[in-house]
């Protein structure tokens, strides 16, 4: 069977044509790099997608801080992970690379801050 | 050198510029901090062409930022330009420095875009609390902490609103919809497949709202088809309840200061005309960026900047400025516009041309033509107005050119 998917790993957006069986992708074509196939394959098994959002901060020139996973978070898991990153408040200065939570839901995955946070 | 505006766009100019060997250069930045809108911009897919990594807003800024502070390139945050005369004097006030006045030799606009307000839009219903731009929202959202409702309707599928719709429904937010008055999305394929589809929030095409309830707080809208010619369809108007409409209605270039030196603009873009340099009709002034065509991707930003820089650097330093002989690409069937509108071909380099369709072709081909001769033939799956396109005009073709030579780019389908 064949099945049309638009590759989400960059804004470019190839639309993929992913040839499967039994839940498997066997070919795929329509993609501009590697990694279109790679999403093609992980998005027939187990769909993941890369989280962003923000975490509360005391005592920084704002109040939240942005945060992202560093690897993509399964789809199923990304409420879950939502609710651990919203009950965590840091503390002002924090850099853009610090890890804020380690191995996230025994997933593997931290959280990495993709901004720096100075101190009022 | 007077760069006005401290997002991707300005940094990427001031510092091209710098390396190209211009001396002295002031980055100008109403906001606190650097980097635009890509601060608010929280989300991932910045920099995959650019960098080959898939960067947040804020690491993509950060990255210019740092080559920034190891320069000598002064910056000025918290500094609006209030305006720039037929002399190149850029006027600017802060509260630290007051009322200033900078003599340039050349001048980059960076100023970016800002989204259409409501007043913009004709909707019935007086006007409650509860109703702003995506960009707002973004703004409240992922820099100050602050939820800004808990129902949602989006009206328009731009990409601000796309990533709004996922963002908010993270938060907690109920989105029920995304209305888009036009049979297809103004967003990337991409945004509506990880914001809507992964989240089952339904898109509607050839709907809008037509109506505002509620007097201090919205408390829902009314919304209904429309037909081709944009009227609604009598016996399709629904009412939704919900708290918060945000509007993603399209971005509007930001060119008080451009207009204001009389500066023609381009009546499809909105941004001033350009050469290959991005060059505006005011000689010694640039633009590049979203002041220029709203960018969907902020790499592209980045590329067009650093021509900007280094055509300002050119223009300061006396370099390539002998005679230039203008040639117009026109736009051919299915393309809407082109940038640079204009192209020196006395400047033996590759141009590219950058344009966008003006419906969805699948299965078609980008052709560009000179003097009547095919010079390339690009197959393309899938053509939208969402996503920008280019073409390449070789340095070899340009300099084969006359000054009657014709270019031409149009979708076959
Ligand atoms: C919500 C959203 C999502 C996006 N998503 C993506 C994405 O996933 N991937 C991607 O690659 N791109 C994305 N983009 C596009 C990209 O971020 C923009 O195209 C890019 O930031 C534009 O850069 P700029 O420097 O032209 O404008 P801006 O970033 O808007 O910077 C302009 C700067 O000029 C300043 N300014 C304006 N007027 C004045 C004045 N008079 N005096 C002094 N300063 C002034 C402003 O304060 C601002 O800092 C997105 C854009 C938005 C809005
Ligand atoms: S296949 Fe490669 S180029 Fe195409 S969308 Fe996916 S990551 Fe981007």
């Amino acid at each position: 069977m064949a099945k049309e998917m638009t590759c989400v790993s960059c804004p470019l957006g190839c639309l993929l044509t992913v040839v499967f069986e039994d839940g498997k992708a066997l070919s795929v074509t329509g993609n501009s790099c590697k990694r279109g196939i790679a999403y093609a394959e992980t998005e027939m098994t187990n769909p993941t997608r890369m989280l962003t959002t923000t975490v509360k901060v005391r005592g920084g020139v704002l109040p939240v801080l942005p945060v992202k996973s560093d690897k993509p978070v399964p789809k199923s898991r990304m409420f879950e992970c939502m609710r651990v990153i919203n009950a965590v408040v840091l503390d002002a200065p924090v850099h853009i690379g610090d890890v804020v939570i380690k191995d996230i839901l025994g997933t593997g995955i931290d959280v990495i801050a993709t901004n720096d946070m100075t101190s009022v | 050198m007077v760069v006005i505006g401290g997002g991707p766009a300005g940094l990427a100019a001031a510092l091209r510029a710098r390396d190209c060997g211009v001396k002295r250069i002031v980055v100008l930045e109403r906001a606190d901090t650097l980097g635009g809108i890509l601060e608010q911009c929280i989300h991932t897919g910045f920099g995959l062409h650019y960098f080959g990594e898939e960067l947040s807003g804020p690491e993509y800024a950060h990255r210019f930022i740092e080559l920034l502070q190891k320069t000598d390139i002064t910056v000025m945050t918290d500094t609006m330009v209030i305006g720039i005369d037929k002399n190149r004097v850029v006027t600017a006030v802060s509260p630290e420095h007051g009322l200033m006045k900078i003599e340039a030799k050349a001048v980059v606009l960076a100023m970016g875009c800002r989204e259409r307000p409501r007043g913009a839009l004709a909707i019935a219903g007086s006007r409650p609390a509860g109703i702003m731009t995506a960009g707002t929202a973004q703004k409240y959202v992922n820099l100050d902490g602050y939820m800004p409702g808990k129902k949602v309707v989006i009206l328009g599928s731009g990409d601000i609103g796309l990533i709004m719709a996922r963002r908010m429904t993270l938060e907690g937010a109920e989105v029920k919809m995304v209305c888009e008055l036009m049979p297809f999305s103004g967003g990337l394929t991409r945004n509506i497949v990880q914001c809507l589809d992964d989240f089952n929030i339904p898109l509607r095409l050839s709907c809008t709202v037509i109506k505002t309830h509620g007097r201090e707080r919205l408390e829902g809208v009314t919304v209904a088809n429309v037909n081709e010619r944009f009227e609604v369809v009598p016996g399709t108007e629904e009412f939704v309840e919900c708290d918060t409409l945000l509007l993603s209605v399209g971005l509007i270039p930001e060119n008080e200061l451009t207009k204001e030196l009389g500066i023609a603009l381009d009546s499809v873009t909105g941004g001033p005309i350009v050469d290959e340099m991005r060059q505006t009709e005011f000689e010694g002034v640039f633009a590049c960026g979203n002041v220029l065509q709203v960018h969907d991707l902020v790499d592209y930003v980045t590329l067009e900047a650093q021509l900007a820089g280094e055509g300002a650097a050119n223009y300061i330093l006396g370099n390539n400025q002998a005679e230039k002989v203008y040639v117009r690409p026109e736009c051919g069937l299915g393309v809407r516009y082109l940038v640079p509108q204009k192209i020196n071909i006395k400047n033996h380099r590759d141009v590219k041309l950058y344009f966008r369709v003006n419906a969805i072709y699948k299965n078609a081909r980008v052709v560009l033509e000179v003097d009547g001769t095919v010079i390339s033939n690009k197959r393309k799956v899938k053509l939208a107005p969402g996503e920008m396109e280019d073409v390449l005009l070789k340095a070899e073709v340009l300099a084969a050119m006359r000054e009657d030579s014709r270019v031409l780019v149009r979708v076959d389908v």
